[in-house]
């Protein structure tokens, strides 16, 4: 019995930690914000420390790891708010890999040539649909196509969060898109992925908002004393603290469940991005307390991670989709939602 | 990442499950906290020691049989699962026995270890005293030196503590040098309650038992060798066992998977669906504690220490345990308020209350976290 990383995961773990703290500053997330795709030069420099082929299989030059080597890697990326769609992309490879692994676009994925974005059975919007060389669709009959943004009539939306360029996709099927049938399970478990990387990056967009705030209460001084000296500070970011420390083995669980393809894999995700979204939301609401009015700007960077949390908290199935999910095993009160749960 | 357990794991769990399945009482045992109960509790702790199950991680010696860490989540598990008795012996081999393993002598092991495993004496915690609760820097109560005896004179007044009216020995602090501040000056006795002016007054708690007492000391005399670790080394022994009190040793996740199990049973035979939430919640936070202590067996067996991470153990287990038995009152509706209600749920309740203020307020547990882990500057 092992609930930990092994030492090979962590040490790529903190090498993608050092690159995203060097490379995709606040600065840089601004700078996301402010562009037509989110989408920069940086993703090419993703893709040589190995990340945009981290589930490419190792024969498309991947590296042909899987979800807990994703999960460790999009903690980090949620930690900078990193805003290219490298959870899309990931899932988007692993349906590549299954269904059309001679497309050709696994390997443009693994060198950074290309980003890909996915729309699954009852998604709504899809990141970077226009900016992304691919679009996975998945529908719900069980048909999965392979797209590109020409196929489609884009419409913009405007997320909270500006760096996620997200679109609504209308598409009319045909038979040149179509590349399998049946794809359900398959499908059900690109959903799954998709919300496990969700919880990830929320694990990691919780431990950097927490660490800020920390930072701030012990320097802010009002009535003579650091604000972190009064109880009533210190016990919001304890608060904070116990959610992300019970939510990080509850993520960890979910991606080797995952990877192995358990029977419980289906409840463990979505326990992960119920606790993960907790904890976020959490640490987004006691630490802009914390930080009283200047939290409140757009001039400090403490709203670019409360708003990706936000963002990524109904991404991927809100709370109570997965909640559902989990009475209906439980419970057996309610009939199994539909394949793939959102 | 090996979320599996090894197969002398699994076969060790089959034992421990045959043994309990036989073994445990049919009927509910009265209240450890009775006097009738008391006994009947100390015949069960018998009963798992000749078996050797009443300390399954301690060395053969002494009843146990040297099970890891994993062993003995495992065996917790399943002793909660079998719905067995509570541990009228637990503050003794739960708590206070780690630190006589760590700081006792090989001759204070062999005088105490044996009886306290075999339920012979029941072991009691002298920590708080009237002005100090949670404070345990504040204690008062003192020991003077009787060099002509060889030991220590004790006076003084503890409260609250569990097990006191019918146990045997106390285990706590006592100031040894009144000149010292607070944590320092501090000594760690071993008190025989049956001594020459020992008072023990019972405090009945919420359920109306007398699991509390006060004990009043008057002059007790205590040998030396009833001294555990050095004379002035108190505080630094005391941590160890708060810290036992806190983490996983006293709260095993079998503890709250077992009650989560029940509380799913009891809503499917009498669905509420405005509970349904609060179950599902119940029964995961059940089901993530259990994930973070066997994080925690992992960072241990890694050569790793829990240290301060005790505090956050302790906030997320007695929060959980409170809001578990709340959502089992609300399922049961108006039976909710019977004394004898359906599988002792309002029992449990009553119980759980506890949790968030013995073994350090949560409050001081968040000020902990805040301030060893978190780094905030200390609290006015």
């Amino acid at each position: 019995m092992r609930l930990a990383y092994t030492e090979d995961q962590e040490l790529f773990r903190d090498t993608v930690r050092d690159f995203l703290a060097d490379r995709c500053t606040t600065a840089d997330v601004r700078a996301a914000w402010a562009a037509d795709t989110a989408i920069s030069a940086r993703w090419v420099e993703l893709a040589k420390v190995g990340v945009t082929g981290i589930v490419v299989p190792e024969e498309h030059d991947g590296l042909g790891m899987g979800d807990e080597e994703l999960a460790a890697v999009l903690v980090e990326a949620g930690r900078a708010a990193l805003p290219e769609p490298l959870l899309e992309s990931a899932v988007a490879a692993g349906l590549f890999a299954e269904f059309a692994p001679d497309a050709g676009w696994l390997a443009e994925i693994a060198a950074g040539r290309a980003a890909a974005s996915v729309l699954l059975p009852g998604q709504r919007l899809a990141v970077e649909a226009a900016a992304a060389d691919v679009l996975v669709i998945g529908l719900a009959d069980g048909d999965l196509h392979v797209a590109t943004p020409a196929d489609c009539v884009l419409t913009a939306q405007r997320s909270v969060d500006r760096s996620r360029k997200l679109f609504t996709v209308d598409f009319t099927p045909t038979a040149r898109t179509l590349v399998a049938s049946d794809t359900q399970r398959a499908l059900a478990r690109a959903a799954d992925r998709g919300a496990l990387g969700a919880a990830a990056q929320l694990l990691g967009l919780t431990r950097r908002m927490l660490d800020t705030t920390v930072e701030y209460a012990k320097q802010r001084v009002q009535r003579g004393v650091p604000i972190g000296s009064h109880q009533s500070v210190q016990h919001h970011l304890a608060n904070v603290l116990i959610k992300l420390e019970f939510a990080r083995p509850v993520v960890l669980r979910a991606a080797y469940s995952l990877a192995r393809d358990l029977p419980s894999a289906a409840r463990d995700v979505s326990m992960a991005k119920i606790y993960a979204g907790e904890a976020a939301d959490l640490a987004a609401r006691n630490c802009l307390q914390v930080h009283g009015a200047i939290g409140y700007t757009e001039e400090h960077d403490l709203h670019l991670f409360m708003k990706r949390a936000w963002a990524l908290g109904t991404a991927w199935g809100d709370a109570g989709v997965h909640r559902d999910r989990i009475a209906a095993d439980l419970l057996g009160d309610a009939p199994a939602p539909p394949t793939p749960a959102f | 990442m090996d979320l599996e357990f090894t197969e002398q794991e699994q076969e060790f769990r089959r034992e421990a499950r045959a043994w309990l399945t036989a073994n445990v009482p049919a009927e509910r045992l009265p209240s450890m906290d009775t006097r009738e109960g008391f006994e009947a509790h100390r015949a069960w702790e018998r009963k798992l020691f000749d078996a050797r199950w009443a300390v399954v991680s301690w060395p053969r010696e002494y009843g146990g049989r040297e099970a890891g860490l994993t062993e003995w989540l495992i065996f917790e598990e399943e002793y909660y699962r079998a719905g067995a008795p509570g541990r009228v012996s637990q503050n003794g081999i739960f708590l206070f026995a780690p630190t006589l393993f760590e700081f006792g002598t090989r001759e204070q092991q062999d005088r105490y270890l044996p009886a306290m495993a075999a339920g012979e004496e029941i072991w009691v915690q002298g920590w708080s005293e009237p002005e100090a609760g949670s404070d345990l820097a504040n204690v008062r109560s003192r020991a003077e030196r009787d060099e002509e005896r060889g030991g220590w004179r004790l006076s003084g007044q503890k409260i609250w503590s569990s097990r006191g009216t019918w146990g045997h020995r106390l285990f706590g602090l006592f100031r040894t040098d009144p000149q010292a501040q607070r944590h320092r000056g501090l000594t760690y006795f071993m008190v025989d309650l049956a001594a020459e002016g020992v008072t023990v007054r019972p405090i009945p708690q919420l359920d109306g038992e007398p699991g509390f007492a006060e004990v009043f000391l008057d002059d007790v005399f205590v040998p030396d060798a009833d001294v555990l670790g050095g004379v002035d080394e108190g505080w630094k022994i005391m941590i160890a066992t708060t810290g036992s009190e806190r983490g996983l040793n006293l709260r095993s996740p079998g503890r709250f998977a077992a009650p989560a199990n029940r509380l799913i049973e009891l809503y499917k035979r009498d669905p509420r669906p405005a509970e349904r939430d609060a179950v599902v919640r119940a029964w995961m936070d059940a089901d993530a504690y259990r994930l973070f202590t066997f994080g925690t067996v992992t960072k241990l067996q890694a050569g790793g220490a829990i240290g301060a991470d005790s505090s956050i153990n302790k906030v997320f287990w007695s929060e959980m345990d409170v809001e578990l038995h709340a959502t089992a009152l609300r399922l049961l509706g108006e039976a909710g308020e019977l004394d004898d209600g359906d599988g002792g749920w309002l029992d449990g309740f009553l119980f759980a209350l506890g949790g968030p203020i013995y073994a350090g307020t949560n409050e001081i547990q968040r000020n902990t976290i805040a301030e060893r882990i978190l780094g905030l500057p200390r609290a006015k």
